[in-house]
């Protein structure tokens, strides 16, 4: 009886449970890591211009973070204490290392167009926050998971971010890819033609949202809108 | 843990790290070479993109298509500071990025004579300092050697959006067409970029980029120095015209 019981435990652990879910759910909004745990806003400034290159860096990120994290958490009872984080960096470099071999040779305009920013996810302060925080203490899988999480929360922070500054300041969105669509702008390749359409002639485009700065507004409205819903957040004090 | 397990750890850590990078690069060397080729090929025959014959498109022609229409249509002759041709081929062999850093009386640069419909287009390469790091292009010019046809831009760090608009955004690109590098009395005045945008009917300038002025200065430094550098052989090229 014991036996079969101690057996029952074991078989049903759940790949997906609630713990687990919530490992992958959390990073989304309780504890996004850009607009809670405030990690990676350099390249959130950097790229969100525009869709594409945003949806590039926040897959390659995922990636990074998910891969990174369950190779260090199979390697956390090994990696001596006083060397941890080179061994961790060692590892995210091979990565993205790794990511960037595999653009060039199989889609090198992609690689081309983000250049530099796939070596800078090597700086990328929510890779190595998340192995120092949780993989270094955490079975390989949960680690997994966090990593997926925690590139998704980041991945999703971007991609809004770079919605609204490419709407608002090119008048375009996912331009580069073969969905692109031309929404708003002075000649007739766009949707509303602002010369000709009597509704929308004072419209131009914002260049402030061209420039790196808009991102921080645009987080800034994002931390501020988030903390309306989510009371959690309100610090007390 | 003592140290010489540390540093057998990280020993073995980098070692296993480096061998399997190798492995991958030796698998996927030669598709990022091919690319390369290809791209560059491509940034060239953009820059004439206008006057491809009818039903070309390069966009969506294959690779292998891609090559050998640059092979039949495109001859890259070789010259050097004072406009002598030094080679009527192999131009396109030629590591622009390497020869410029050379001082300008010992280059050998390519230039790429594009042929269609019996007319030629020069096209010339250019290298230069964007903000971040380097830029470069394509510029053709017509058979006139003054009227530009077209211009293709890269860059290897400018930031997307901003600075890297030079290459992403073809409404750049588009504005040189129908510029002028020489001036009325035959002057060499090249073209720049203006901020805050140019006079419509300044045949030597275009817009510059908002938010990213200093990569538009490298960008008109690099037309002038690039062009400039190609002076001798435009007009002994022109001479020849007569």
């Amino acid at each position: 009886m014991a036996d079969t019981a101690v057996k029952e435990v074991k078989e049903k652990k759940p790949l997906l449970g609630k713990k687990e879910r919530k490992l992958l759910l959390d990073p989304l909004n309780d504890n996004n890591p850009i607009t809670v745990q405030v990690l990676g806003i350099c390249s959130a400034l950097a790229v969100t211009s525009m869709v594409l290159p945003s949806v590039v860096i926040s897959v390659a990120v995922v990636f990074v973070t998910a891969f990174s994290s369950l190779f260090v958490s199979l390697l956390r009872r090994k990696i001596p204490k006083q060397v941890r984080m080179i061994a961790q960096l060692v590892i995210i470099a091979f990565l993205v290392t790794v990511v960037e071999l595999l653009l060039k040779a199989y889609n090198y305009p992609v690689y081309k167009q983000l250049s530099v920013y796939i070596g800078l996810i090597i700086t990328n302060c929510i890779v190595m926050g998340r192995l120092e925080a949780f993989a270094m203490a955490n079975k390989p899988w949960p680690a997994f998971l966090d990593g997926i999480g925690n590139g998704l929360g980041y991945g999703a922070i971007l991609i809004g971010v770079s919605v609204i500054r490419e709407l608002f300041g090119k008048g375009s969105l996912f331009a580069g890819t073969p969905i692109a669509l031309n929404i708003i702008g002075p000649t007739s390749d766009y949707w509303i033609n602002t010369t000709t359409n009597p509704w929308f002639s004072w419209y131009v485009n914002n260049n402030l949202m061209v420039l790196p700065v808009a991102a921080m507004f645009i987080i800034g409205v994002f931390i501020w809108v988030q903390r309306t819903f989510n009371q959690k957040l309100v610090d007390v004090s | 843990m003592n140290n010489r397990y540390i540093i057998v750890f990280i020993f073995l850590l980098t070692s296993v790290v480096a061998l399997s990078l190798t492995m991958l690069r030796q698998v996927t060397e030669p598709l990022a070479k091919k690319n390369e080729e290809l791209f560059t090929k491509k940034a060239i025959l953009s820059a004439v993109a206008d006057h491809l014959p009818e039903g070309k498109d390069l966009d969506v022609m294959p690779a292998d298509t891609l090559l050998s229409f640059f092979d039949q249509q495109v001859q890259a002759v070789v010259v050097d500071a004072s406009g002598q041709v030094v080679r009527e081929e192999g131009g396109d062999k030629i590591q622009v990025a390497k020869v410029w850093k050379a001082p300008a009386g010992q280059r050998k640069m390519p230039v790429f004579i594009y042929e269609n419909a019996g007319k030629n287009y020069y096209i010339f390469p250019l290298r230069g300092k964007g903000l971040w790091d380097e830029i470069w292009g394509y510029i053709a010019l017509d058979s006139d050697l003054n009227t530009v046809v077209g211009v293709s831009f890269d860059h290897k760090a400018e930031t997307p959006g901003l600075g890297a608009e030079i290459k992403d955004n073809p409404k750049f690109a588009k504005q040189f067409v129908g510029k002028k590098v020489f001036d009325e009395q035959g002057q060499f005045v090249s073209i720049s970029l203006k901020k805050g945008g140019a006079l419509p009917d300044d045949p030597h300038a275009v817009d510059g980029i908002t938010g990213a002025t200093l990569t538009a200065n490298g960008v008109s430094a690099m037309l002038s120095n690039g062009l400039g550098w190609y002076l001798p052989y435009l007009k002994s090229v022109k001479k020849n015209q007569g």
